[in-house]
Formats: structure tokens, sequence, C-alpha cells
């Protein structure tokens, strides 16, 4: 191949050599930035969330100064209680995630089909690896990061209006704050929020990209109906539901992660088992079937035309 | 190092030997054969369902295949991301994702591409009256053509494929788009493919041209060849039977006097006939085409023909 560097000049060898260092990370980079472009109901949807949610509490809030002085009975209870509007704003803001997560995994790989931009993006040095990694990172790392930032802020806030509530009717700020054990709280968000959202979900988000991949239409019906079918089948042929409680448990975050999810707000801390979820072979399992459909998903996008 | 590279010839940019492609039952591509060399223009021309965009596809690494194909030395299927930082393509106007902004495809395109130069693009698109604000939706189809030119054009790559790039545009915008790919783009040392329908407006462009049909690359020339190989002669009835002794390889009906297409047949004997040209690319693509054994084409002129006299 000699031939090719005598016609080419050198400031065409000299370009070569600068933008190789920089390729890595900088095309996933841009791939990212690429799906906040295009979605922006990935910031704008948990935003909005929070905001509602904050109105509403700005009219709850009038009632929390007598609420708290009735408060009485055991501190568990009491604690529970004051805790409620912090979980409650959390659960919306995880759910909406939820939410965005699936409809953007639907979307993600045939949307690009159907207007047939995929044509566009195959003629830039992006590979598949790198745009279906650059997707599954919105429901893997992006929806979590955020979901994390904005209960905390707004959290934040529902606790400054709260204490502003508490001190215009006189009360003291300083002993609600202490009943508001906030690490815990904080502990248990994020601990939730990885073994469940992110680890828990992970098989689910990357099945949902694989179907948009693949699905010429529909893509909603072709992630749902197999699942349901395959728990039909197996209950029919074996009068067994292995199948459909295995994906409860996996939706749920497994028995490993939180052992008593009904009774989980009493007290958490004293459920919550890393050691023990960490080793189950449910968590390795998922994390395997993810890793095989993000696979299946770029094997499916190399070979994907315009719809 | 090969023979050719020690006598200085241009390297192949794109080298295909029995490509194949099927789809079912369908043949798209039947053992095509070609070879590009570094610094040509040229036109792939052929019939709705030739296979053009089949093999298209297959160049740029978007279909596998059978058979071999090297792009710039590299299986296009296998390295498609490595070969697309020297590969470029508009496949139609259409392409460009009707969201983004004219700014985020600049942005894109300048974080992903190693050899785009931004600025160059910039300037490309202050000819034009494109807002750098404005969505693609809002763009008209002319200026989403514009755009993707612009981004194209500011890319150093040592290969542009373009298939049907001025579908649907008018012809003010698809004259200016031949003359910026000619007159910024192209420089000689870059290699351009590309497909169309509208082949007249082509001719001025190309250096080298092939008619693909059924799968298979059924002529292959240089424009320089082509203008001195065939003639179109056009002759008054007296004259037809003695034009028909030369053996034309092409005979139509226009306006009452017959015209004809002759390869290799000696000029000066010609103009003895009537008025000697050379062929449009249309024209001789019918003769090629209607050439070849069997072709329906060929059934329906006989047809034609005998219906006319």
């Amino acid at each position: 191949m000699n031939s090719q560097s005598n016609v080419v000049p050198d400031s065409f060898d000299a370009q070569k050599v600068v933008p190789t260092v920089m390729a890595e990370t900088r095309p996933l980079y841009w791939s990212v930035r690429r799906e906040l472009w295009e979605n922006r109901s990935i910031y704008i949807a948990p935003l909005a969330a929070a905001g509602v949610y904050l109105l509403a509490w700005m009219v709850a809030v009038m009632r929390l100064p007598h609420k708290w002085r009735a408060l009485s009975g055991a501190e568990m209870i009491r604690r529970h209680t004051i805790a409620e509007p912090y979980d409650f704003a959390a659960g919306l803001l995880m759910v909406t995630a939820m939410i965005v997560g699936v409809f953007y995994c639907l979307d993600a790989l045939h949307g690009e089909r159907r207007d047939r931009s995929i044509l566009f993006w195959k003629s830039l040095p992006v590979s598949d690896v790198t745009t279906v990694l650059a997707k599954a990172s919105i429901p893997l790392a992006v929806l979590p990061a955020l979901t994390i930032m904005i209960t905390l802020a707004t959290q934040v806030l529902v606790l400054m209006m709260s204490s502003m509530a508490l001190a215009a009717s006189g009360q003291s700020v300083s002993a609600y704050w202490e009943q508001l054990s906030w690490f815990q709280m904080w502990a248990m968000l994020v601990y939730h929020l990885l073994t469940v959202h992110l680890l828990g979900h992970a098989p689910f988000y990357a099945w949902f990209l694989l179907v948009s991949a693949w699905a010429r239409r529909a893509a909603f019906l072709w992630a749902v109906l197999p699942l349901i079918a395959i728990g039909f089948i197996e209950r029919i042929v074996f009068n067994t539901s292995y199948f459909g409680r295995m994906l409860e448990s996996q939706l749920s975050g497994g028995s490993e992660a939180v052992p008593f999810p009904g009774r989980w707000p009493l007290d958490p801390m004293t459920h919550v088992t890393p050691g023990h979820f960490l080793f189950s072979p449910g968590l390795w399992l998922g994390l395997a079937v993810t890793a095989a459909f993000l696979f299946a998903a770029v094997k499916v996008r190399r070979n994907r035309e315009p719809i | 190092m090969t023979v050719e590279s020690v006598r200085g010839q241009a390297m192949p940019v794109i080298e295909a030997r029995g490509l194949r492609k099927t789809f079912g039952s369908t043949v798209a591509l039947d053992g095509a054969d070609l070879r590009v060399d570094e610094g040509r223009i040229l036109g792939l021309i052929g019939p709705n369902g030739a296979g053009k965009s089949t093999a298209l596809n297959a160049i740029l690494g978007l279909i596998p295949y059978q058979g071999q194909l090297r792009v710039l030395g590299r299986d296009p299927w296998a390295e498609r991301d490595v070969l697309m930082n020297d590969v470029c393509f508009i496949s139609d106007v259409a392409v460009l994702p009707r969201w983004i902004r004219v700014s985020q495809a600049m942005d894109y395109v300048a974080g992903v591409h190693p050899r785009f130069d931004r600025a160059k693009a910039e300037g490309f698109l202050a000819r034009t009256t494109i807002k750098r604000a404005s969505k693609v939706r809002e763009l008209s189809k002319g200026m989403v053509a514009q755009l993707h030119l612009a981004l194209v054009m500011a890319i150093d790559a040592r290969l542009l494929v373009l298939d049907e790039p001025t579908l649907g545009l008018d012809i003010l915008y698809r004259k200016q788009f031949y003359d910026s790919l000619l007159n910024d783009y192209f420089d000689g040392r870059r290699t351009v493919v590309v497909t169309t329908h509208q082949v007249e407006e082509l001719q001025h462009v190309l250096t080298d041209l092939m008619f693909i049909d059924r799968g298979r690359i059924v002529f292959g020339c240089s424009m320089d060849e082509i203008e001195a190989r065939y003639v179109e002669v056009t002759v008054n009835p007296e004259r037809v039977a003695a034009a028909r002794a030369l053996k034309p390889m092409h005979e139509r009906q226009a306006l009452g006097r017959s015209i004809f297409l002759f390869d290799r047949v000696d000029r000066q004997q010609l103009e003895a006939l009537g008025d000697v040209r050379t062929p449009g690319i249309s024209d001789l693509f019918v003769a090629v085409l209607e050439n070849a054994a069997g072709h329906p084409a060929a059934a329906t002129r006989a047809n034609y023909q005998g219906a006319t006299r």
C-alpha cells in the first residue's frame, strides 16, 4: 500500500495523527449529547414532575404545622409520617424516569430507521457499538443520575418550605430536622435506585432496545406480548409460573436487595442487604442477559436499513 | 507492493469482483465487477431496480454481500466505522434527521469526525440563507440538500458517494449542487461516485461512466473514450441505406429523420451522411441496454418501430 502514501500529501498524514488520539471516547460523548438533543423529555419530564410536586406541596405544607403538633405515638411512626413527602417525591421521580426510559428505549433504534436518518448516522465514523452503548447509557446512566440530582433538589426545596411553614407558625424547626434522618433517607434512595432501577431493570431496557432495533412496527407490542405469551404457555403446559415470578422479582429488585419489600418504609436500614444482593445469582444472570441483548441490538442495527 | 503501484498508476479506490447480493429470491447484484481509480468522477447509471443502490450500499458497508469488495483497501462490511473516516455519502436529500438544528448538526459532525473542518462548513453555509438556529424540518428541501452538502464538503474525505443526491430538487438547486461539487470539492485527488436519473445534467461533470443492468456492470468507459469512440449521426431519409451499411449499434427515429449511433466508425466517413455529434448519456444508455440480448426494452423497441413504419 505504498502507492497510497505517495499520492496523499504530507498535510493529510499530519491530520490523521491528532484525531486518532481523541477518537476513543469523543464519538460516545457526542452520541449521548445527540440523544439529549433529540429526546428532551429525558430531562424535561422529571423536571416537570418535580415542578408539579413542588406546587402541590406548596399547598399541602399549610397543613404541616397542624399535623406536626398532633403527631404522637412511637418514634418510628412519627419518623415515617414526616418522611412521607420526601419518599413520595423520590417515588414520583423514579416512576417518571422509568416511563421515560421505557418509551425512550422502544423508540431509540426504531425512530432512526423510520425517518431514514440512520443513513446519515451511518455515514459518519461512529460504530454500531458506540451508538447502541450511547443509547443504552440513557436509561442506565443518564436517567438514574438525573433522578438522584432532581430528587435531591426537590427534597431540599420541600425541606425549606416545611421549615418555613413550621417557623411561621412558631414551632421548633430543629426538632423537625432531628426527626428527619437525612443520611438514612439518602442512603436508601441511592441503594434502591442502584439495585432496583439500575441493575434490576437493566435487562428490560436492553430488551426494549433490542426490540426497537428489530421491529418494523409496533415495537411496544413486540416488547410486551412475547413476555406475556411465555408466561401463558408456561402456565398451560407446565402449570407453573416461574417465568412470571422471575420477571416480577427482577422488576422489584428481588428478595436479595430488600428482603421484606412490603414493610420497607418502617425501618429501611435493617432490611438493606447489599452483600446478599451482590452475590445473588439473579443479579449476575440479569447482567449477563443485559449484555447479550445489547450485543444482539448491535448486530441487528448493523444489518438494518430504513423502514 | 503491486506491479501497478511501481508503475505509479492510481490505486483502485473501489475494487469489486463477482459482487453478489440477493434479497430472498430477488437477485439485486449478479456478479458485478467494477474498479474505480483515484481522482475519477464516476456516474453509475441504470434503470430502476438495476442494483445501483445495492451496489452503493455494499460499497458503504451498509449491507453484507458475497464476492470480493475492497474500498480504500478495506472490507466495508467489517470496517464500516473506520472506513467512514475517509468516505462520505449523501444517499438522498431526506436523511438528515428532522429534529436536529443546523448548529447541532455541525457540533455533532465536528465532534465525531476527525476530518471535519468546521470553518469550511460555516463558509459554505454563509453563502446560503440557512440560519444556524433552524431545525431541519423548517428548511426547504433544497436547503436541506445545501446543508448536507456543506457538511460533507467540509470533510476531507477520499471518496464521496452520492445516491440520487438531487432527487426532488428544482433545476436551480441541482445546477448549484453540481457546480459547488466541482468547484469547491473536487480537486483531482478525491474520487466521486454518483448515481442519478438526471443523467444529462451530469454529462459535463463526469470523467467516467458505468451502466448497470440487472445486477451486472454492462458498460464502463471514460468520457474521453466515449467522445473518441461514439458518434451520433442524424441522417436524411435518402442516406439511411448507406448509414445502415456501416453497421450502427443503434437506430431511432426523430422528426422524420433517422438517428444512428456508431461505435468506432471513422468520423469523416460519418460526416458525409449528415449532422455528427457526440451522443448524450441517455441515448448511449438506451443503445447499450437494448443491444444486450433478451432485454425487455429491445422487444418494446421492435414493437414500437413496427408500429411507426
